[in-house]
């Protein structure tokens, strides 16, 4: 069984069709990559797989269970957490409180405040925010805005984390950093769907990509095989291969 | 209380305000004045909660237009319930002495500030202002975001229910009109404007500051009462847009020779 499949997933906004009829899998313990040129619907799959829109048609299975019906907070609570493309953090709270939303209400557990704060602690030292703890979220810079977000993200405890974009505007050695982090964060045993423009950091810590294109899935395999497909190629990685 | 963390904002006082003067209207012969006072606040619960269901879904300014229109459809609807059963406009309401309504009302104003400030330090306090901050986040982050906010909607709006019943003892008198009074909804409103909402020191202080204004224009320039006041409040708006309370705390870092100026 696959922790995560989905079928005949679908999503159209007016007439354009952003998601079409995407079949997909990922199995415990992979990172899997998620790439297309802009506007291919990666970001839109994510927000089918978390709920904040409905696939219609199509269904997503966590654990052999559709979870196509739920909620957004109960996707979380179920395990799946993620991050935005866009930043979204509670600017006017302090960052160890932003981080406790998630250990407090995402991890399906009812958790005592003082074991949320410590559960948020520890996802801000692996993160390594922890000495900015009582600053305002808005006043980070943005790249701690983004391991902020992967903080809140670890706290609700998720066995499969959607990470979009994270590394997006990151200098080499931050960007460094992520995939260290990412690659730490499987080897807990979460697993890993990633949205990434940076080639280089995908293409080493994917195990799988998924390459989507209009809406529709043009090609999946490993990173060694994306590379070497005429079709990717053609879409995606021929046009801006030294992003 | 529900406001402040959440940015959302109700005009629909005037609508509980109104269910409990009429639970007071109909109840305080036959029951004691605190169990009156109390079913109250458990009918707003419930309208409350019926109410939140329907219409928290709804963001922003959709879901203050729609507190507005609570207030009139509950106006029309008791005007005309009214006429079938009873065939008259308004109701007599069973008085009670001055001190007791004082008392009364003393109580509810703490138990008011006890709650929220009980409220902001508990978990839903947290989940209340992830909400505000960013409904999205808060809700992928595992916040059951609808039903945080039907329930302190629902908290908030059994004490103005109570505050109904106990004015009501002090009217003798209502009728639909009284009750459900546009200018209920938006006094606290406006108070809360004021005083700024950002935290609950606020309101309390823009209530105050409202009401002595309120009074001194009304005794000294009854002609300009209306148009002064409304100057006054287009004033704080413009230029104070985190109230008095936020005027006093920017005051004071500056004091304490912190120069940054708050964004």
């Amino acid at each position: 069984m696959h922790l995560l499949e989905g079928e005949g997933v679908c999503k159209n906004f007016g007439g354009l069709a952003a998601v079409s009829e995407v079949d997909f899998y990922v199995d415990e313990g992979e990172i899997v990559g998620l790439i297309g040129p802009n506007g291919a619907g990666k970001t839109t799959l994510f927000n089918l797989i978390s709920a904040a829109l409905k696939p219609k048609p199509g269904k997503i299975i966590y654990k052999g269970r559709d979870i196509t019906p739920l909620p957004a907070y109960k996707i979380c609570r179920m395990g799946i957490a993620r991050t935005f493309q866009t930043v979204k953090i509670f600017a006017n709270v302090p960052v160890l409180r932003n981080v406790m939303v998630g250990s407090l209400f995402g991890t399906g557990k009812h958790m005592s405040s003082s074991e949320a704060q410590k559960k948020a602690q520890e996802a801000l030292d692996f993160v390594g925010l922890a000495s900015l703890k009582d600053t305002l979220a808005g006043d980070l810079t943005l790249a701690q805005q983004k391991r902020l977000e992967l903080a809140r993200a670890l706290a609700s405890d998720p066995e499969l984390l959607l990470l979009d974009e994270i590394m997006a505007g990151l200098t080499p050695t931050e960007v460094a950093e992520a995939m260290e982090a990412i690659t730490q964060i499987r080897s807990r045993g979460v697993t890993v769907i990633m949205i990434e423009h940076v080639m280089q950091a995908i293409m080493k810590i994917s195990d799988r990509i998924i390459v989507l294109d209009y809406g529709k899935k043009i090609a999946e395999g490993t990173p060694a095989e994306m590379a070497a497909n005429p079709k990717v190629i053609e879409v995606y990685l021929g046009e801006e291969c030294d992003a | 209380m529900f406001a402040g963390p959440t940015g959302y904002i109700s005009l629909a006082s005037a609508a509980f305000y109104g269910v409990g003067l009429y639970t007071a209207a109909i109840l305080n012969a036959q029951m004691a004045f605190p169990v009156v006072v109390i079913l109250a606040g458990v009918f707003c619960f419930i309208v409350a909660v019926l109410v939140g269901m329907l219409t928290l879904r709804l963001r922003g300014v959709y879901f203050t237009i729609f507190t507005f229109g609570l207030v009139q459809l509950l106006f029309y609807a008791v005007a005309e319930v009214e006429r079938i059963a009873t065939g008259k406009r308004g109701r007599f309401v069973s008085t009670e002495g001055t001190e007791t309504v004082y008392y009364a009302m003393f109580i509810v104003a703490v138990l008011v500030l006890v709650t929220a400030v009980l409220l902001r330090r508990s978990r839903y306090g947290l989940a209340l202002q992830s909400i505000g901050e960013y409904e999205q986040a808060a809700e992928h982050s595992g916040v059951n975001v609808v039903r945080t906010k039907v329930v302190v909607f629902a908290v908030s709006s059994v004490f103005m229910g109570m505050a109904g019943a106990i004015v009501a003892t002090r009217r003798a008198y209502i009728d639909p009109g009284i009750a459900f009074d546009l200018n209920v909804t938006f006094m606290p409103v406006l108070m809360a404007i004021l005083g700024g909402m950002t935290n609950l020191i606020g309101p309390v202080i823009g209530a105050v500051v409202f009401a002595y204004l309120g009074e001194f224009l009304l005794t000294r320039l009854p002609d300009l009462y209306m148009l002064v006041f409304g100057a006054v409040m287009v004033l704080v708006i413009l230029f104070f847009p985190q109230g008095l309370w936020g005027l006093l705390a920017q005051g004071w870092r500056k004091l304490r020779g912190g120069r940054r100026a708050p964004a």
